[in-house]
């Protein structure tokens, strides 16, 4: 039950500190009081129970994403190395 | 490159990067004459971990075990029987959140009460209290509140709130419960007989939004003082090959550590506002039953008593239970979340338990370990 969704903000309402998500195309809304940090317009925040719990860090989410990217990259690369190895192994029949 | 709300999605469930992970983590493993078995705490685990056959993508020496994960499953009978005759009392509406529906008490869940003709309402927030408690002046609205670290400053909020505004008729009751505590317990009691099952914890996948609120800190005694290595993992498939992948590399480097690769979300400190509020309002109870492993130590939480006024358990004190319930007895719950049983060795399991009528906690939520195995188990064949 604590399986909540990333999120991003449209529009806040300071009065009542109730702010509208986004998420993934579908509007809903959730309250910020238990966030400590400053969030605005275009932030990504994690929706829990009708609360924004946090905010998605966004040059952290960055950066794992480019290290998968690295990682697959890496991958292929040896991949490649290999083949091309074994086709030159291949004893010629 | 700029993040956007897709790549949150998509790049963290991408099956390139799982695959890529998959030969990392078998290359680190072969370095390994050992098997590591690997508890993820928390039901969101072990959902994706069966969602994406995660198990099968690893090599024969990492296995997984599947701890004691949600707060609903956990939920023992006394108290959804408490629920259940709150809800029967003519001027209560009971509300409560969506999870805990179908979960049975002695005289049925809280879906039968409400067939009964009980005013019991499931909503998507606790906020959703507000409103009904506007809408139902002459009701007594009683907020049954479930959940871990992750949902207790939301129930602290609502009462902030109603406190501040003054609102005379919302009430709580409250069934907060702790992760670290439940860790330690299936620690402490190990020694008993998993040594001669041949079973271990060597580690521990980390709640993601619990940790989002408390912190990475919670969990620092389990490498310390347990030699237990943590890492705090998020929910998505590529998140827990990753966290895997560290966890193996600790074990490589014959490192003990407290590691968060939920970067994104998950700091050392956590959410402090909630924290706050959570100290503000909630104290520890001596004992807390698990529903599947018993009375656990310091692992719920209860309203101060200066706020009792509001504590629905308080003020229904007559009419409420105290009587233990014991547990199925052919369920083996206690057993599979101390990693000593497979949910597939409980010899009712698909027969006369199953998800739409759960015996044992295991079963109770989609995030239980037999639930996930009746929806995913062809996976494991
Ligand atoms: S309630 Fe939260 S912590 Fe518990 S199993 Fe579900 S997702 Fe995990
Ligand atoms: S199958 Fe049902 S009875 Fe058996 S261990 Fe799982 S929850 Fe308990």
């Amino acid at each position: 039950m604590c399986l909540s969704i990333p999120s991003k903000i449209k529009s806040i309402d300071k009065e009542s500190n109730i702010c509208t998500v986004d998420t993934m195309g579908i509007e809903r809304s959730a309250s910020l009081d238990l966030i400590d940090q400053d969030v605005k317009v275009g932030d990504y925040v994690l929706i829990h129970i009708g609360f924004a719990m946090n905010k998605i860090d966004e040059e952290d989410a960055i950066e794992s994403l480019k290290l998968y990217q690295e990682i697959i990259d890496k991958m292929e690369e040896e991949e490649r190395q290999a083949l091309i190895q074994e086709s030159e192994n291949c004893p010629k029949s | 490159m700029q993040l956007e709300l897709k790549d949150l999605y998509d790049g963290f469930r991408d099956a390139k990067t799982i695959k890529a992970y998959k030969k990392i983590i078998e290359e680190d493993a072969k370095k390994l004459n050992r098997t590591i078995n690997i508890m993820e705490v928390c039901g969101g685990h072990t959902h994706t971990i069966m969602k994406y056959g995660i198990p099968q993508l690893l090599p024969s020496n990492i296995k997984f075990i599947h701890g004691p994960g949600c707060p609903v499953c956990i939920m023992p009978k006394e108290r959804i029987d408490h629920a259940y005759i709150l809800s029967m009392q003519d001027d209560v509406i009971l509300v409560t959140l969506g999870d805990m529906i179908k979960v049975p008490g002695s005289n049925g869940s809280l879906q039968d009460a409400r067939s009964k003709g009980a005013d019991v309402r499931f909503v998507y927030s606790p906020m959703d209290c507000l409103k009904i408690a506007k809408e139902n002046p002459t009701k007594k609205i009683i907020f049954f509140a479930i959940g871990f670290e992750t949902t207790t400053p939301m129930t602290a909020a609502l009462l902030d709130i109603v406190i501040k505004q003054e609102i005379k008729n919302i009430f709580f009751h409250i069934n907060h419960v702790t992760v670290p505590e439940v860790m330690r317990e299936l620690i402490d009691s190990r020694d008993e007989h998993v040594d001669s099952y041949n079973h271990n914890i060597d580690a521990f996948l980390g709640p993601s939004h619990v940790s989002v609120i408390s912190g990475s800190k919670i969990y620092e005694e389990f490498p310390k003082n347990y030699k237990k290595p943590v890492v705090v993992a998020g929910f998505e498939p590529v998140d827990v090959m990753q966290a895997i992948s560290m966890i193996v590399k600790q074990f490589c480097e014959d490192r003990c550590e407290l590691e968060i690769e939920y970067k994104r979300l998950v700091t050392y400190e956590g959410n402090i506002k909630a924290q706050e509020l959570i100290n503000k309002y909630f104290q520890k109870v001596c004992l807390f039953k698990w529903r599947g492993l018993g009375n656990i130590k310091d692992s719920g939480l209860k309203l101060k008593a200066e706020y009792s006024k509001y504590d629905a358990e308080v003020i229904y004190k007559e009419i409420l239970p105290i009587e233990e319930i014991e547990d199925h007895k052919l369920c083996i719950c206690s057993d599979i979340l101390r990693g000593m049983a497979s949910p597939t060795d409980c010899t009712i399991f698909g027969t006369a338990c199953k998800p739409n009528k759960p015996v044992g906690s295991c079963m109770v939520s989609s995030e239980g370990a037999c639930a996930a195995y009746y929806k995913y188990g062809n996976l494991l064949k």
